[in-house]
């Protein structure tokens, strides 16, 4: 191994991970707003509201992100009337099209782990909720939301790791994020096996941040599962 | 016993291996980028064709090689071939010095200049000297481009170029033109056209010969080729075969083969045939 060169890979790439972060950040926090009302169109009971979501969910779950991303910049720029309108603006930046193209496809995946998680709140729940007088708003607050965000999180954090290695696809479209960088450098260096580890390394380090998010978040959410603290137990008889 | 069983085996295994081999022509796999027009393209039964197709078809009967192709992206092309997966590129790819430190080439079968293509009705409609000739092969004459690029460097200032990721024309930007414009890299060099049409750049940069099939293709009508042309330098001595390095006897092949594929006309018939004027190295 040429840990020269691979010290020198690093810093080429590491400016690429700002644009990375960004791209995931971005789709992700946008995503997460739009999956919520395509869970709520889903659970809503009305058809005019559950058709729509089911049809948006199969068509962005079904087809591959690469094409999703190349029908969105390359397909609609071509329209002459998508050029000459107030979309233009942001479909002509690379950019704004990868976010919306990461944005649709995450939205898609995780309004199914949201209705997952909004489905496993315990009916029995709601009902003490509703005895003990909530409002409805004050019942999805504090009752179905934490234990629904409790019950998607493990597959949600997936999905957060899932979105990090998709802005891979963004260097497509001519955003020079870490892999864009990465290919670029192998067709100067035509080094692909040192270029690859290297950037696969980056990602491997931004995943394990946020993997431990994720634990960090579900261990805050299950306070019921963890053991409880020995000292109490001790004390217990006393107090 | 059971030694002399696998021993016999072996033998007769080698003979069956060695006997029609030595009679059989050498095995050479090509890759090409099929996307590239008029140097080879696709076709829609997902067939390859064009000038290249054609030609090493002629230069392997005569090199007496077995050949086959197939299509690769362009830049994973160098990588693949020395990974071994291909033993041979012909895809519209100038001998350059860098990328003579990685592979080997045969002697070049085909050059055209590079030149901008804009479009008609976008943000830079046209360049000053259109059509005219700067090598960069000499200091001399490099100093002559120089003169000509600072002239362009003006009208180019703050504006969009578009060009294909490890090509010639990317290496003439990155020395020539860094900081004047904006770069963006494409994978393909249609990619570049779609962007052009769609007003994301304002010019793109690519071979002479590629622009003229471009700007004739449907979906393209607005673009139109402009500016000075520029050759040799950076933008490589002209297309040539590239090979692994230490292929040697290959090489030797492949360039005898292509020498007499010049002498006797066959390359500028091709030529004729797929660009409309005469490519081959004179």
């Amino acid at each position: 191994m040429d840990f020269a060169f691979l010290y020198d890979t690093l810093l080429t790439l590491l400016p690429g991970v700002p644009l990375t972060l960004k791209l995931a950040f971005s789709a992700v926090a946008l995503g997460a707003v739009l999956a919520l009302g395509l869970a709520m169109m889903r659970l809503s009971g009305l058809r005019a509201l559950d058709w729509p979501a089911r049809v948006y969910v199969f068509l962005f779950r079904s087809t591959p992100l690469l094409v999703q991303i190349f029908l969105i910049y390359y397909g609609l720029g071509q329209f002459r009337e998508v050029r000459t309108s107030w979309l233009w603006p942001f479909l002509r930046e690379p950019y704004w099209c990868a976010v919306l193209a990461l944005t649709l496809n995450t939205a898609a995946y995780a309004s199914e782990i949201f209705r997952g998680g909004l489905l496993a709140v315990p009916h029995g729940q709601v009902e003490a909720a509703r005895a003990a007088g909530m409002s409805r708003g004050l019942l999805f607050r504090r009752i179905v939301l934490p234990v629904a965000i409790r019950q998607a999180l493990p597959a949600y954090g997936s999905e957060l790791i899932l979105m990090i290695k998709a802005t891979a696809l963004a260097s497509i479209i001519t955003l020079m994020e870490v892999t864009g960088l990465a290919a670029k450098l192998i067709a100067e260096t035509y080094r692909a096996i040192e270029v690859f580890i290297v950037a696969g390394s980056i990602y491997l380090v931004l995943n394990f941040v946020v993997t431990r998010l994720v634990l960090a978040a579900e261990r805050r959410l299950t306070p019921h599962l963890r053991p409880a603290p020995v000292a109490i137990l001790n004390d217990g008889g006393a107090a | 016993m059971q030694l002399k069983i696998i021993a016999a085996m072996a033998l007769v295994g080698a003979a069956i291996v060695a006997g029609p081999a030595a009679a059989q022509q050498q095995k050479v796999r090509f890759a090409t980028e099929g996307a590239f027009r008029p140097w080879n393209w696709t076709e829609a039964d997902g067939s390859l064709a064009g000038f290249e197709i054609d030609l090493y078809k002629d230069l392997c009967k005569r090199a007496e090689l077995d050949c086959t192709i197939q299509s690769q992206a362009f830049e994973g092309a160098i990588p693949a071939l020395n990974a071994g997966k291909y033993d041979a590129i012909i895809s519209g790819m100038s001998a350059t010095p860098k990328r003579e430190e990685v592979v080997l080439f045969t002697i070049p079968y085909g050059s055209t200049g590079q030149s901008f293509g804009v479009s008609k009705v976008g943000t830079l409609k046209e360049l000053p000297d259109t059509g005219q000739l700067f090598p960069l092969s000499t200091p001399a004459n490099e100093a002559a481009a120089q003169a000509e690029i600072d002239k362009l460097k003006p009208v180019l200032k703050g504006k969009v170029m578009g060009v294909q990721t490890a090509s010639i024309a990317a290496s003439f930007v990155d020395k020539y033109l860094k900081g004047v414009v904006e770069v963006r890299e494409y994978k393909t060099t249609e990619q570049h056209d779609l962007d052009l049409a769609a007003g994301r750049v304002d010019l793109i940069m690519a071979s002479m010969a590629y622009l003229t099939t471009a700007a004739s293709k449907q979906g393209n009508e607005d673009m139109a080729i402009t500016g000075p042309r520029f050759q040799g330098g950076v933008l490589g001595r002209g297309s040539s075969i590239g090979l692994r390095k230490g292929d040697e006897v290959l090489k030797a092949k492949l360039d005898k083969a292509i020498m007499a594929a010049n002498a006797d006309g066959t390359i500028e018939k091709l030529s004729q045939k797929y660009f409309g004027y005469d490519v081959s190295v004179k």
